[in-house]
This record gives structure tokens, sequence and C-alpha cells, in this order.
């Protein structure tokens, strides 16, 4: 009973993560057509950005947060300019996209791995502080990555139901074409979405590197399939689903350790998601509908 | 300045990277007729290749069977996976395949990873290359005799794998000009058409997947005898996308590109590493390895913005999204 309790409460925590990375993820893919398997890399490129601000410039973790947001969403925007939107007018495709994917992620993953070495690194922050709640032991670091990813999935539940920009890009998720046709400016949504994604994709990689207690620049190609896992649970271009998805993902990888050896809980995570896509390639919530 | 040279004009390393070019046309051969033939999105290809080397290897160092059986039984192998994944993936939209394929690779690699007791964990295999060095030099004396030219395991592997690669060429090309190889450009072009004149577009894309993961596991064979090691950190998926890289250098849909794109790859991949001339020389070894792959992933992101048929593809069979 207590493992059972302990185990959720590490996959919620892990799954909190996976769920915060992957809203940009299935957004983009949902609105753009790219299946961005540049997104991991982003997510390290976040946690180098904090990592720069909280041990080489000695600053608070949460300037460090800051700027892992502001960073990772300027290169998320920046790369919207000068790859993707020019890739779209030359009429690319989602293979094309896809593969254009690639090639960034490993320009991006190489170019942190040539500035900062392979040695892995860890924050200025106390690692081993941890509690014990009599059904569970919880580390300091684990409280702050769920307390953060916590009100960060409320905060991006509330733009995207409450505010224009949040329903606008729901809107483009659906179908770009009906988006456009009612009125809502796409080119302006779609550097929303990217800055949306980016700033996620940051903080997540922020907060897997805060979790880890390390950061090497293979840090967030790791966490890329279990965020796509994430992804197609909650079924592509829905962020509600990608968030659910991030916690059922974090709860199957832990909770499966009950039942096979802890080593191979991460081919758990991509059995679900294969069983995902064979049983109800509409996502766990979606209805079903041509995908 | 005398280095510089030595290193260009090493007979080694040129053998080195020759090889190292073979084994990657080879297996860019399977990847070509999947994705150029039978359009599959195929991004977990290095998992076949990875049931190919390590089944070889655990059949000759744990049931001590002779390595001619050992890798027929690999090649086997890795085809029946082929039909196994692709029976019920292959039902599935292209985006969703690769993602599939990709994660069906890692799961080979986390399970090579973890069976320690047949596959040596994260120390990997040894000991499974006693048939072949034997073979090899065997040959490499045979070899010697009539050519009077000193032939080395690399050198004898060097003539052992382009005519593999040749083979498969002529192979896939006569394959892929024969019915067969009609109904699957067909079915690839358009599907429901075929699908209407009769033709099960899932068997034909089966056999594609079956046979593409078979060549991969030749290819998995003859890289584990280049290495005489196996470990799971040379199946990585970024393998897979060293294929795609190759594929769509040399053109989609062209078998003859594939050897091409093999060897401009290979050049700038195991060619760079001992070159000692400005700029290379201001770098070491980790940072070469960082703005090799930047270069590959910059020439992944060109091919795709200025020329997504490769060198040798025609425009109007670019395949890429129809």
């Amino acid at each position: 009973m207590n493992q059972f309790v302990q185990l959720t409460v590490n996959g919620f925590v892990a799954g909190s993560i996976i769920a915060v990375g992957a809203v940009g993820l299935t957004l983009v893919y949902g609105i753009l057509r790219i299946v961005n398997f540049a997104h991991g890399d982003y997510l390290t490129f976040g946690a180098y950005m904090a990592f720069v601000a909280n041990v080489t410039w000695g600053l608070h973790p949460a300037f460090a947060a800051a700027n892992a947001v502001v960073l990772t969403a300027a290169l998320a925007v920046g790369l919207e300019f000068i790859l993707w939107r020019p890739m779209r007018r030359r009429g690319a495709g989602v293979t094309s996209l896809f593969l254009t994917s690639i090639g960034l992620a490993l320009v991006l993953r190489n170019a942190i791995q040539f500035v900062w070495g392979t040695t892995p690194f860890r924050y200025r922050i106390n690692v081993f502080q941890s509690y014990d709640l009599g059904l569970f032991r919880i580390s300091q670091n684990q409280i702050t990555v769920v307390a953060s990813a916590v009100v960060l999935i409320a905060g991006v539940g509330v733009f995207l139901s409450r505010t224009r920009t949040g329903k606008a890009m729901r809107a483009l998720a659906d179908s770009v074409d009906l988006a456009a046709v009612s009125g809502i400016d796409t080119n302006r949504i779609v550097t929303w979405t990217w800055v949306l994604a980016g700033s996620l994709a940051g903080l997540a990689g922020m907060l897997l590197a805060i979790l880890q207690a390390s950061l090497n620049p293979n840090s967030g190609f790791n966490a890329l399939l279990p965020m796509f896992a994430a992804v197609i649970l909650g079924g592509v271009g829905s962020a509600y689903g990608a968030l659910a998805g991030g916690i059922v993902i974090g709860l199957a990888t832990e909770l499966s350790t009950i039942a096979v050896p802890f080593q191979y809980k991460e081919a758990i995570a991509f059995g679900v998601m294969i069983l995902a896509l064979l049983f109800r390639p509409q996502g766990l919530f979606g209805r079903a509908r041509v995908v | 300045m005398t280095f510089v040279l030595g290193a260009f004009l090493s007979i080694d390393f040129w053998q080195y990277v020759a090889v190292t070019a073979g084994i990657y046309a080879i297996f860019a051969l399977g990847l070509q007729l999947e994705f150029g033939f039978a359009g599959l999105l195929n991004f977990g290809h290095i998992g076949f290749m990875a049931i190919g080397s390590y089944t070889m290897a655990i059949l000759i160092v744990h049931a001590s069977l002779p390595m001619w059986l050992a890798a027929l039984i690999a090649i086997v192998t890795a085809m029946l996976f082929g039909l196994v994944v692709g029976l019920p993936a292959l039902r599935l939209r292209a985006d969703y395949l690769a993602i599939t394929t990709i994660a069906f690779s890692e799961i080979i690699r986390i399970f090579i990873l973890n069976s320690v007791r047949w596959t040596g964990g994260p120390q990997g295999v040894l000991g499974f290359a006693g048939d072949y060095t034997d073979f090899s030099a065997a040959l490499g004396r045979r070899l010697s005799s009539l050519t009077h030219i000193s032939f080395d395991p690399d050198r004898v592997l060097l003539v052992l794998v382009w005519p593999i690669v040749l083979l498969i060429y002529l192979v896939l090309r006569r394959l892929t000009r024969s019915p067969w190889g009609r109904v699957m450009r067909a079915i690839r072009e358009d599907e429901d058409a075929a699908n209407a004149l009769g033709k099960n577009p899932l068997f034909y894309k089966l056999q594609a997947l079956a046979i593409g993961s078979g060549i991969a596991a030749i290819a998995g064979i003859f890289f584990s005898y280049q290495l005489l090691y196996l470990s799971p950190t040379s199946f990585e998926p970024l393998f897979t996308f060293f294929a795609w890289v190759i594929v769509l250098l040399g053109g989609t849909g062209r078998l003859g590109g594939v050897p091409v794109g093999a060897v401009i790859f290979a050049v700038i991949f195991a060619g760079t590493r001992f070159l000692e001339f400005w700029p290379l020389s201001l770098l070491d070894d980790g940072d070469r390895a960082a703005v090799r792959l930047i270069v590959v992933g910059l020439i992944l992101i060109a091919l795709m913005a200025f020329r997504p048929q490769g060198i040798f593809g025609k425009r109007e069979e670019l395949l890429l999204d129809r």
C-alpha cells in the first residue's frame, strides 16, 4: 500500500513535467502540422539557460526560471520566422517539416554540447532535503517541481479557456481554415503559440533538471518520446488532453514498476503510446473522427 | 604538414571510411525500399539492425551456432519482427507510423540494455567473432597470394561489404522494376486506386518492411564484424536518421543514389575525425563529434528547404508530402 502511494506520488511529479512540456508540442502539432522532434531540445535549451543564470551568474532560481522562459520563447519564435514560416511558404508538407525538425534537433543538441560539453551539470539548489509524510516521502525537489507544474497547468488551463488568444489557439488547433474564415489573425496566433510552447518547454526543461538533479545535452531529448506519448494519449492538438496525457504517462511509468523490473519503465511509456495509437488514435478523451 | 598529408593519404584510414560507407549503404538501401518505394515513414530502422546484430551474436555465444547459420537466423528474425511490427502499425497514418517505429526501436534498445544475461547489458557482447576472424584471416591469405597485396582484417571486410552492396542494389533494382515493384509504386502514388484494382496495400507494405528489415539485419551483421563488439550505445535512434540523410541525399526512390549518399555521408562523418588542418585543428574530439552532428543536421534542414528531391531525384517523383 505504501509502495503504491509512493509510486503514485512519484508518477504524478514526473507526469506533471511531461504535461507541461507536452502542451506546446501538441498545439504546434495540431496547428502547424509540425511533428516537432526538436521540442525535447527546446527543453534542454531552457534548462541550460536556467543553468547559466543560476550557476554562471549566481542568480536566484526564480530569475533562472525567467531567463529560461524568455530565451526559450525567443528561440521558438525566432525559429518560426527564420525556419518554419519560410518552409510553409515553400509548401513543405508534414514529412518535410518532420525531417526538418530532426535536423534542427541535431543542430540544437550538438550546439549545446559544443558550448557546455557532455559533463552533467546541476543547479545551485539544495537537493538532499526530503520530508516523511507518513504515507510517502517527498523531496524538496519534487515539491518544487510539482508545485510549479500545478501552477503552470492551472495557468495554461485558464489562459486557454478564458482569454481570446487562448481560445483562438484552440480554434486553430481544431481547424486552421475554419479559424481563418471566422476572422482570426492566424499568423499572430501562430506566433503566440510558439511563445507559449517555448516558455513552457523552457520551464519544463528546468523542472526536469531540478527533478533529476542533473542536466546534460540529452536531457530534453530523453523526455521527447514520453511527451509524444502524452500528446497521442490526449489526442493530437488537444492542450487539455496533453496535460491529462502527461499525468497518465507519468503514473503508468512509475506504477508499472510494481509488476515489471524498474529498468523497463521507459519501455512501458512507449508501449502505452503504441497501444493508444493502435486502439484509440483520436486520444483517450477525443471523439472518433477522421484523424 | 606531413601529419596532415599522412592522415589524408593513409590507406588504412580511407579503408575504414570505405567499410563504414558500405555498411551505411546497405542499411540505407533497406530504408530506401521502405520509404522510396513503399512510402513508409520508418523511424525505427535501427531497431531491426539491432535485432540482426544481437540475434547473431547471442546465437553464436550462447548456442554455439556456426556463424553462417546464426547470420541467416538473424536476418530471418529481423524480417519476422518487421511483419510483427508492421501488421498493426502499417494501418496508421504516416506520422503515427514514424512515432510508433521510433518507440519500437527504443523498446528494443531498452531490452538490450537490461537483458544483461543475454546481451551483456551496457557492457555489451564480445566473443562472437571467432568464426569470422578465422574466416577473414583465411580469406585474407588467399587474396594476398592471388594479388601480392597484404590483406588486413579491414581490407578483407572492404572486399566483402561492397560486393554485398552491389548485390542488394541489383536485387532491389530487379525487384522494383518487376510487376511487384509497379504495384508498390502504384500504392505509393495512390493507395485507394491500387486497392480498387484488387491489390492489398497492407500486404505489399508488409513485404517492403520485412525485406527492408532483413537488409537492416545484414548491415547489422557487417557492423558487428567491423567492431567485433556490440553495445547498446551503437543502436540509438540517431543512427536511423543517418540512413534518412543518406536516402534523402541520394534522392528518394533512387536506388543508385544510396551508395553515393553513403559515401558522401561517411566522408563527412568519419572523414573529419582525423584531419588536422585549420580550422579543424582548433577542435578536440568531443567538439568535433558535436560539430559533425551540427553539420549533419544542417544538411538535413538544407535538403528539406532547398532540394527535397536529393542529388539524383526527380521533382515529379518527389514522395515527400503527397
